[in-house]
């Protein structure tokens, strides 16, 4: 295990963190500078890339077939998967993803697959046979905090945009053909908080997150739903605690929502 | 193949793409473009794109890898899983490893291993589009994360696609060319200033003659390689207008020094 992080740092950010200050010089309820690409892979059926201060992700897209599960003959499904890789942060190692990284892919997925924006029903081919299989996988390119909410943005944009393959007559997909695309009925979106020195966070950085005794994040869609909930690592919040990020995680995500409709 | 007509580039003389037969993909190369790492590149080349970092010199882990005598230099090759038409499963195939040994030995040879004992230099490449020559893209923008690292080199790599398509030789062959009935694919490497080869692999079946014809191809487009780094490099370490003023006044101010005393 590589750790460049040092213990004087941390003391620091705590420190700073008591007197409601950061060490970038942000509002402790201030999100970083977001910047959106997309369509950067010509072979995915949609793609993304979102930096979030020196934060930056790169989601993709691949649309394959399948068979259904047992107990949902006609619904097809997404599978969402996260790497931290190696080339992005000196204390990220390569091999299988790890807790880490897990975590990180099933809170995306969850925020998403909960609130409904994807109809699983239309995801089917041949009911009991052959259902639509939507893999996104995103990759950490530059490692510097809050890849929950990156991950979010990145993911949620890959679907808007991604472009459904076409099908041959024996139910085959037409490699670089496309007919039509994926409709997503909500935008939902992750917010992140972390509790440092008792005070709350948002969207933390690298530092910041290693600083922190506790991590929240909270799926929520513009029509008022909570889509997913996640507190992480040892320590605890109070319900006020909650309630107040909750707060604050509409407010938020309502801004980030207007910069992806621009896209 | 969707087209039907038999392709015969010694009759039409121009590539199912249009380029000439010694012609490259457009290549375009971003040096410093992940702030974490030591060195880092981003390259386009043709559809390929992939990304470069370079993390070292820096303690060999696990311990056990140091090499009292000199640096080990390890290579991740990684495609995403949405890099190819056919989703990839996540994680190495028998492929990336493969891929990781060459250019890693490929890379060996230009760095000064021996003057960094007992560390790693750990160069981790990502394809994130690909459409044939990813492996030469990916080597070549190594070499730039390296030198944007400050890793001290005898010289650049510079690497490209040789070979054989639809009857003709050609240079940086692209998917439909590497399909091709008669194809034949030829990554190389090479040190630009002493025309050393450092990485060579060959798919498919090629005459001594035609060998002998495509691999001077190959040097030369090697150095049109060569020539798009050093630009891509030049551009992030020169200095700007303000950065000469700087200097010049720098400079002017121990002229002044000098005539004093």
């Amino acid at each position: 295990m590589r750790s460049t992080i040092l213990e004087s740092e941390i003391q620091k950010v705590i420190a700073l963190a008591r007197e409601e200050k950061r060490i970038d010089g942000r509002k402790l309820d201030e999100m970083r500078e977001i910047k959106i690409e997309t369509g950067m892979s010509e072979n995915a059926e949609g793609s993304t890339i979102v930096t979030l201060g020196k934060t930056k992700v790169i989601a993709g897209l691949k649309m394959d077939i399948g068979t259904p599960y047992p107990d949902n003959q006609d619904e097809g499904s997404i599978s969402i998967g996260a790497e931290n890789l190696p080339l992005a942060h000196a204390d990220y190692e390569s091999g299988r993803p790890g807790n880490d990284e897990v975590e990180l892919a099933r809170v995306v997925d969850r925020a998403i697959r909960e609130s409904k924006a994807i109809d699983f029903k239309k995801l089917c081919i041949i009911e009991g046979e052959k259902v639509w299989i939507g893999y996104l996988d995103f990759y950490t390119l530059n490692g510097d905090g809050n890849l929950f909410d990156a991950g979010s943005i990145a993911s949620l944009i890959t679907f808007n945009n991604a472009k459904m393959p076409k099908l041959d007559s024996e139910n085959k997909i037409i490699l670089h053909e496309y007919s039509g695309k994926l409709k997503l009925s909500r935008q939902p979106l992750l917010t992140t908080f972390v509790k440092v020195g008792g005070k709350i966070l948002l969207d933390p950085t690298f530092i910041e997150e290693k600083s922190a005794e506790a991590r929240f994040s909270v799926g929520t869609t513009e029509d008022g739903f909570i889509s997913a909930m996640q507190k992480g690592i040892g320590g605890s919040f109070t319900f006020e605690e909650i309630n107040k990020m909750i707060e604050i995680a509409f407010k938020n995500s309502e801004k980030i929502r207007k910069q992806i409709a621009k896209i | 193949m969707k087209n039907e007509k038999k392709v015969d580039y010694k009759k039409d003389k121009k590539r199912l793409d249009g380029r000439k037969m010694d012609e490259l993909r457009p290549i375009k190369i971003d040096v410093g473009v992940i702030p974490n790492a030591d060195g880092s590149a981003y390259l386009e080349w043709g559809q390929n794109k992939v990304y470069a970092a370079v993390y070292g010199p820096r303690e060999a882990l696990p311990k056990h890898s140091a090499d009292p005598l000199k640096a080990v230099v390890k290579v991740e090759y990684r495609m995403t899983s949405f890099s190819v038409p056919q989703r990839k499963r996540p994680g190495p195939n028998r492929r990336d490893q493969e891929i990781s040994k060459v250019l890693g030995e490929a890379l060996a040879k230009t760095i000064f291993v021996e003057q960094f004992p007992n560390t790693e230099i750990g160069v981790y490449v990502e394809v994130v589009d690909s459409n044939a020559g990813s492996r030469v893209a990916c080597l070549t923008a190594a070499s730039c994360a390296l030198a944007d690292a400050g890793i001290p080199m005898r010289d650049m790599v510079s690497a490209t696609g040789i070979g054989k398509a639809f009857n003709e030789l050609v240079v940086d062959l692209n998917k439909d060319e590497e399909d091709a009935p008669d194809a034949v694919d030829i990554p190389i490497g090479i040190l630009p200033n002493s025309e050393e080869i450092v990485l060579l692999q060959l798919d498919g079946l090629l005459t001594i003659k035609e060998w002998e014809q495509v691999s001077k191809m190959g040097v030369k487009s090697c150095k049109n390689v060569y020539e798009i780094q050093k630009q891509a490099l030049k551009k992030k370490f020169e200095l700007g207008d303000a950065g000469k003023k700087i200097v010049e006044l720098k400079e002017d101010k121990t002229v002044k020094k000098k005539v004093k005393k």
